[in-house]
C-alpha cells in the first residue's frame, strides 16, 4: 500500500517536472524558431552589427541596442556591485548584529518596489539633475545605468550578506588573532572565503540589469542611434521589444524575436561564465 | 619559584553583562615555561586565556576590571595597541582554523599584516616557521595548495606554524588537541615541548594527562575562580585544597 503511494507520488512529480522542463524547453525552441530565418535571410554579422534599424524600409541592425544594453548593463554593475558588497561588508563586519538583523530586511524589501516606480524617480529626479549639471537630454544612458544600479542593491546585498555571513566565525578570530586589523581580516581572508557567494550575487545582478525593461523604457531616453556618450539616449534590446511589439508583423515580428535569442544568448553565455567561474574558485577555495 | 614572571593577573575580573566568568583571578606564569589552565567545562579557562590577547574585545558587553602585566606592563591600561600585543601574543584555536587560502599563504598572512610582502624576503621565514612547527617535510611540495585539504593534525601545526612566522614571544593555546588523535596529539605535545624553549605557552586543556605531561606549572579553575595553582608535580600528587583534590580524583565532573 505505502510503496503503491509512493510510486504514485514519484510518477506524478516526474510528470510534474517533465512538463516544467518541457515548457521552458518550448519556449526557447520557439523563440529561434521565429527569429533565427531573418539572422539567416540577413547574414548573422549584418543583423548584429550594421547599425539601421528602420523596420518600415526593411532595415534591421541592432548593434546601436545591443552596444545600448551593454552600457547600462556595465554601467548599473559598476555602480552597484562595488555599492553593494561595501553593505554587505559594513553591514556584516563593522556595526552590531542587530543593525544587520533590521537593515537587511527592509533592504530585501526595496527588491518589491515595482520597476516603474524607479523608473518614475529616474525621469523626475535623476534625468534633470544629469540635464542640468552634465547636459545632455537627461534621460541617458547613464540614467539608466543609476537607476539600475539602485535596483540591483537589493540582490547584491542581500546574496552578499549572506555569503559573509557564512563564513566561519574562526577565520575572522584567527585573522584578528594575528594582530591583523577588521578591514585587513575583512580583505585578506573573509572576502576571499565568501567569493563565490559574492560572485553569485553580482552574476545574478547582471541578469536582472540585462532583463530589465520598464525603468528602463523610462528614463534611457530611447533613441535607436549608436551612444558615444554615456550623457546620450539610446535603447536597449529590451526597450525595442517592448516598445514594436505591437505594430510588428512579417519581418519586423521575425527581427523582435531575433533580438528574443541574442538576448538569449548573452544570458546563456553569462550563466556559463559564472557557472565555471565558481567551479573553478570552489575547487580551489 | 624565583622565575622571570612573564605575565600576572591581578585580581582580574570578567563579567559577560552581569555574570561573572572571572572572579578576582590572581596568578603568576613564568617565561620560557608552559602552564596549564584545568578545570571542569565552563569554568573560565577561555575566558582567562583570552583576556590575555583581548580577543574578549570583540564580545560586546564584556567588562573587567583587575589587571593583566605582561612584561609589567598592564594590557589594559590606556595606550595598549591591540594588534601589536596580537602579533606579540599568539594564539591557537580548539579546532584548526587555517584560512581557506594555500599553505604559504596562510603562514605568510602575519607577515603581509605587518606590511612585509616581497617573496624573498618572506620565503626563508615561512620555510624556518614550517620547519620549526615539524611540517615542512610534508608540505614543502604542497605550498601552493589549499590548506584546507590537509589533514587535521597538519592544519593544527600549520596554525602554528603561522603563528611563529610573526615571532611572538607568548603562544596561548585553547585545547589545541581536542580535535585530533591520540597520535597527533602526542606529536602536538611534543612540538610544544620543543617551543618551549623559546616561547611562553599557555595551555588550556580538558584532559589532566595532558597538563600533567607537558606543563611546568598548573592552575586549576573552577566556576570563574583559582582555585589552586602551582607546580604541575606538586598540585597532581599533592593538591592543597579539597576541591583540587576532587577534580583529580575524578569526583567532579
Ligand atoms: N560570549 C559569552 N557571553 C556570555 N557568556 C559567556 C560567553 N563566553 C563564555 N561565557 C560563559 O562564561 C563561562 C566560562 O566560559 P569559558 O571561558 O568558555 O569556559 P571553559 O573554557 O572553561 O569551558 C561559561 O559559563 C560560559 O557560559
Ligand atoms: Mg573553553
Amino acid at each position: 500500500m505505502k510503496a503503491r503511494a509512493e510510486k504514485l507520488a514519484q510518477r506524478i512529480l516526474l510528470v510534474i517536472a517533465l512538463s516544467a522542463i518541457s515548457s521552458l524547453i518550448l519556449i526557447a525552441l520557439f523563440i529561434f524558431k521565429e527569429g533565427t530565418p531573418i539572422m539567416v535571410k540577413m547574414g548573422l554579422r549584418r543583423f548584429l552589427f550594421s547599425s539601421e534599424w528602420e523596420p518600415q524600409a526593411g532595415l534591421f541592425g541592432i548593434y546601436p541596442m545591443i552596444v545600448a544594453s551593454l552600457w547600462v548593463t556595465l554601467g548599473a554593475m559598476l555602480i552597484g556591485a562595488p555599492l553593494g558588497i561595501a553593505g554587505a561588508i559594513f553591514l556584516n563586519e563593522f556595526v552590531p548584529k542587530t543593525v544587520l538583523r533590521i537593515v537587511k530586511p527592509a533592504i530585501e524589501l526595496l527588491a518589491g518596489i515595482p520597476s516603474v516606480v524607479y523608473g518614475f524617480i529616474g525621469v523626475m529626479v535623476l534625468a534633470p539633475l544629469i540635464r542640468n549639471h552634465l547636459g545632455g537630454p537627461g534621460l541617458s544612458i547613464l540614467a539608466a545605468a543609476v537607476i539600475l544600479g539602485v535596483m540591483i542593491l537589493p540582490t547584491v546585498i542581500s546574496i552578499s550578506t549572506d555569503a559573509i555571513g557564512a563564513v566561519p566565525n574562526s577565520y575572522r578570530e584567527g585573522a584578528l588573532a594575528l594582530g591583523a586589523t577588521r578591514w585587513q581580516a575583512v580583505h585578506m581572508v573573509i572576502l576571499k572565503a565568501a567569493r563565490s557567494g559574492i560572485i553569485a550575487s553580482i552574476i545574478l545582478a547582471m541578469g536582472r540589469a540585462i532583463g530589465e525593461t520598464m525603468a528602463v523604457i523610462m528614463v534611457a531616453g530611447n533613441t535607436v542611434k549608436l551612444p558615444h556618450s554615456v550623457l546620450n539616449s539610446a535603447r536597449t534590446l529590451t526597450a525595442t521589444i517592448a516598445f514594436e511589439m505591437a505594430s510588428a508583423t512579417g519581418r519586423h515580428r521575425e527581427a523582435l524575436f531575433a533580438i528574443g535569442v541574442v538576448l538569449f544568448v548573452i544570458i546563456m553565455l553569462l550563466n556559463s561564465f559564472a557557472t565555471v567561474i565558481l567551479r573553478g574558485r570552489t575547487t580551489r577555495a | 619559584m624565583s622565575l622571570n614572571a612573564k605575565i600576572r593577573f591581578v585580581q582580574l575580573s570578567l563579567f559577560y553583562g552581569a555574570f561573572a566568568a572571572l572572579k578576582r583571578v590572581s596568578m603568576t606564569m613564568a617565561e620560557r615555561h608552559i602552564t596549564a589552565l584545568i578545570g571542569p567545562s565552563g569554568c573560565g579557562k577561555s575566558t582567562l586565556l583570552r583576556t590575555l590577547n583581548r580577543m574578549n574585545d570583540l564580545i560586546s558587553g564584556v567588562r573587567i576590571t583587575g589587571q593583566v602585566l605582561v612584561d609589567g606592563k598592564n594590557i589594559y591600561g590606556p595606550g595598549t595597541d591591540v594588534t601589536e600585543l596580537r602579533k606579540r601574543i599568539g594564539m591557537v584555536f580548539q579546532r584548526p582554523n587555517p584560512f581557506p587560502l594555500s599553505v604559504r599563504d596562510n603562514v605568510a598572512f602575519g607577515l603581509r599584516v605587518a606590511g612585509l610582502t616581497s617573496r624573498s624576503d618572506v620565503a626563508p621565514i615561512i620555510e624556518r616557521s614550517l620547519r620549526a612547527a615539524w611540517l615542512w617535510d610534508q608540505v614543502k611540495d604542497r605550498l601552493e595548495q589549499p590548506a584546507l585539504d590537509l589533514p587535521l593534525d597538519q592544519q593544527q601545526r600549520l596554525c602554528i606554524a603561522r603563528l611563529l612566522a610573526v615571532e611572538p614571544d607568548i603562544i596561548l593555546m585553547d585545547e589545541p588537541c581536542s580535535a585530533l588523535d591520540p597520535i597527533a596529539t602526542g606529536k602536538v605535545e611534543e612540538l610544544m615541548l620543543e617551543l618551549k624553549k623559546q616561547y611562553t605557552i599557555v595551555i588550556v586543556t580538558h584532559n589532566m594527562q595532558q597538563a600533567a605531561r607537558i606543563s611546568d606549572v598548573t592552575g586549576y579553575m573552577l566556576l570563574g575562580d583559582m582555585i589552586e595553582c602551582g607546580e604541575t608535580a606538586v598540585l597532581f600528587t599533592n593538591p592543597q585544597d579539597r576541591r583540587t583534590q576532587d577534580y583529580l580524583s575524578g569526583r567532579y565532573g
